[in-house]
């Protein structure tokens, strides 16, 4: 019935780009970095847009973003730290709390609002083609904007104490933000893509993440840990969770009350640890991207 | 011009360069019908195939050249939006492969990303990044984005979620037309808004023919794809059914409406075999529609100006029943240009069952249309439809030997010499 005969021979193909993108293992995943740094201004906006759209109208802005830790750091530092006498054994314990919990804070909002970020996109990703990653990644950058407000806050308080950490250990800060930042992407991107078919991820994350809270020495320090899992394989495996070696990097880097105190336990290996971490979660990175890749062709329609 | 347009993109081949190749594209969905985690495990157990499987498009191969404007048409689910997404990127095909040339911008909804907490000129730059703008770019455009839209500099800087609708769509419309892409997918964005905005838009879309840019355009106002575009698209069930002349494309169109129409009524009437459906469960049958002559009563040659036509509608009815008929006339392009029915006649129709002739005289036809297309229909007093005769006849009219346009006159021209008036 069609009445456009058109030739096919006639028409020039040379030149034509295939929408998509290659569904190579290596060559996707690059194509994807490099969509993503080609829209790297609508990243940052996108980031902008995250942070202030969370404090816009608000009197007190941003300072919100430290409500929420400083209250638990208050809760923590009164209940586990004094009624709990955590606090004897750990010097600076208010210190100690803060700087975990900043860590910490870094990867599980990367992680929740990650797991969210493809849903709450859902207009932009059914209407406009964008690499989709700038979602999750976006997750992170608005992420890594409270980490700095938390870090300059916790920066003033150990002035304030008088333990300023200026030493060479502060490199472990460098460290410590990558093994969060690497696997709260990962993490984030996979489930994200997921969270757009199935809902109930959301769900289990935030039950996954208070488990991990837990078993990550966060209240309490790994010279606890140690004095009860000493040379078990149950420390082996405590030990493994990236999370606790960032969070140890951070003890190392900024509670320099902790590094002068030989009641503390600090792994030997530390060093060796954080690399591996860092290469394990590369690997992961990638593979998440993977399973996000193969995900997003539908997120359109399931969304 | 648009109609040298439509020839070469039907007759001859194409010689302007290829910007779209649609290859044997097939999209499939899986239609979930267990969502959470629960229902999904009850599922599994019951029966394994609870995920229906649709085909969404079905073998699609389109070839798209620099300059035209195509119109995807189609009922809704043909598949047309489907289609325009996978030629966007936005949702990947099954199968077959899309490539195509410059850059290309799917405008599948305003102020895509427009978030309410950020003021307008906030978003402005947000949209116009998700739009593919670089900054720069963006700055440079910016005065004539607020300009085009309208608003004055103190709404600018307020949040987005204070401005009215009207305010918020022709923003976001301004933005995107400032995007300024090579290929420009539209989806029935320009339904919205007043009046006055679609006839912007529609000048920015004319305006962006004239600038020899590849426009894609899904639509359902057969007389907007009619208007717009060089070259018409028709799908039905994901499938192309029609590709080339915008006309014949909108009787496409209408014909297969009419086809789907018919089959709902087939798998009502299977559903339900007691209640009879369709045409034979109304009341009212149409028989037939015709165009005559009303001096000789006989069928009609070409109608010239000035003619008196009898339109005449034969009927059935089947029970008891009050009853409205009428008819209208469409061009060839699709485009409504009279309707008539009893109601505007005042004419009260007997309700006894039987056969009726229902005559409509027309004097004085003065169509600047060539060729008028007569559909009839029958419906209830309160509009219900009845049954229906979409093209049920089509008349020529004489062409109009002074002027030109959608009617004619008789006319006549005087000169008189101005020159020494003053004097």
């Amino acid at each position: 019935m069609s009445s456009t005969s058109q030739d096919p021979d006639t028409d020039d193909l040379n030149g034509l780009v295939l929408v998509g993108r290659p569904r190579g293992l290596l060559r996707g995943t690059a194509a994807a970095a490099r969509e993503v740094w080609r829209r790297r201004q609508l990243l940052w906006l996108l980031i902008v847009r995250e942070v202030k759209s969370r404090y816009n109208g608000s009197y007190l802005g941003v300072l919100w973003s430290l409500g929420r830790p400083i209250v638990q750091l208050l809760v923590y530092y009164i209940f586990i730290g004094h009624v709990l006498q955590a606090a004897k054994s750990i010097p600076d314990f208010a210190i100690f709390i803060f700087t975990n919990l900043t860590i910490w804070g870094l990867f599980t909002e990367t992680v929740s609002s990650g797991t969210t970020s493809i849903r709450s996109n859902a207009g932009l990703v059914k209407k406009v083609y964008l690499p989709r990653e700038i979602f999750p990644i976006t997750s992170l950058g608005a992420a890594f904007f409270n980490f700095i407000v938390q870090f300059v806050i916790l920066i003033i308080a150990t002035a304030v104490l008088g333990v300023l950490p200026l030493h060479a250990g502060l490199l472990y800060l460098v460290p410590a933000v990558l093994i969060m930042a690497i696997y709260g992407l990962a993490i984030g991107m996979a489930l994200g893509a997921i969270n757009a078919y199935l809902r109930d991820t959301e769900h289990l994350v935030d039950i996954a993440l208070m488990l991990m809270f837990w078993a990550s020495p966060i209240l309490y320090s790994l010279a606890f840990m140690h004095s009860a899992l000493a040379g078990t394989a149950l420390e082996a495996i405590y030990l493994a969770n990236p999370a606790t070696i960032a969070i140890i990097a951070m003890q190392k880097a900024i509670w320099i009350s902790g590094s002068a105190d030989p009641a503390q336990y600090w792994p030997v290996d530390l060093d060796l640890r954080i690399i591996v971490a860092i290469v394990i979660g590369l690997v992961l990175l990638w593979v998440s991207q993977r399973i996000f890749a193969r995900l997003q062709g539908n997120f359109a329609q399931e969304l | 011009m648009t109609t040298t347009s439509r020839e070469t993109s039907t007759v001859t081949p194409d010689r302007r360069p290829l910007v779209i190749d649609v290859d044997h594209v097939s999209k499939e969905f899986t239609i979930h019908v267990a969502k959470s985690i629960r229902e999904q495990v009850v599922s599994l157990w019951r029966h394994r195939n609870r995920k229906r499987r649709f085909r969404a498009l079905e073998d699609v191969t389109l070839r798209i050249h620099a300059g035209e404007t195509v119109g995807l048409m189609g009922h809704n689910g043909s598949g047309k939006s489907t289609l325009l997404k996978v030629i966007g990127g936005i949702i990947e095909s099954s199968t077959g492969a899309v490539r195509y040339r410059g850059t290309i911008a799917a405008l599948l909804e305003l102020g895509a990303g427009f978030h309410p907490d950020l003021t307008g000129r906030e978003n402005i730059y947000l949209n116009a990044s998700v739009l593919g703008l670089s900054r720069d770019d963006t700055d440079r455009v910016f005065d004539d984005i607020v300009a085009f839209s309208g608003l004055t500099q103190q709404f600018i800087d307020t949040q987005v979620k204070f401005y009215s609708s009207g305010m918020y769509v022709r923003l976001a419309f301004s933005v995107a037309v400032h995007s300024d892409p090579e290929i420009l997918l539209v989806d029935e964005v320009l339904a919205v808004g007043d009046e006055r905005f679609q006839v912007k838009c529609l000048a920015k879309i004319r305006e962006f023919q004239s600038q020899g840019k590849t426009i894609v355009f899904v639509s359902h106002s057969a007389e907007q794809v009619a208007d717009v575009c060089s070259r018409a698209v028709v799908l039905e069930a994901g499938r192309v059914i029609f590709d080339g002349d915008v006309g014949a494309g909108v009787r496409a169109l209408r014909d297969s409406y009419e086809r789907s129409r018919e089959r709902e009524a087939e798998a009502a009437a299977d559903a339900n075999p007691d209640r009879v459906t369709g045409a034979s469960a109304s009341p009212v049958r149409m028989l037939s529609v015709e165009v005559l002559d009303a001096v000789t009563g006989m069928r009609t040659g070409i109608v010239e100006r000035g003619q008196d036509i009898i339109v005449r509608i034969r009927a059935r009815l089947t029970e008891r029943t009050e009853w409205v008929t009428g008819f209208t006339f469409d061009n060839s392009g699709g485009h409504f240009v009279y309707l008539l029915n009893t109601i505007g006649l005042k004419m009260e129709l007997p309700q006894e069952p039987g056969d009726y002739q229902v005559d409509f005289r027309v004097n004085g036809v003065n169509f600047g249309a060539r060729r008028l297309v007569v559909s009839a229909g029958a419906t209830s007093p309160l509009g219900t439809p009845f049954d229906n005769l979409p093209f049920g006849a089509e008349f020529d009219v004489a062409a109009d030997p002074n002027g030109a346009g959608v009617v004619q006159f008789a006319v006549s021209g005087e000169i008189t010499s101005t020159t020494n008036a003053a004097d």
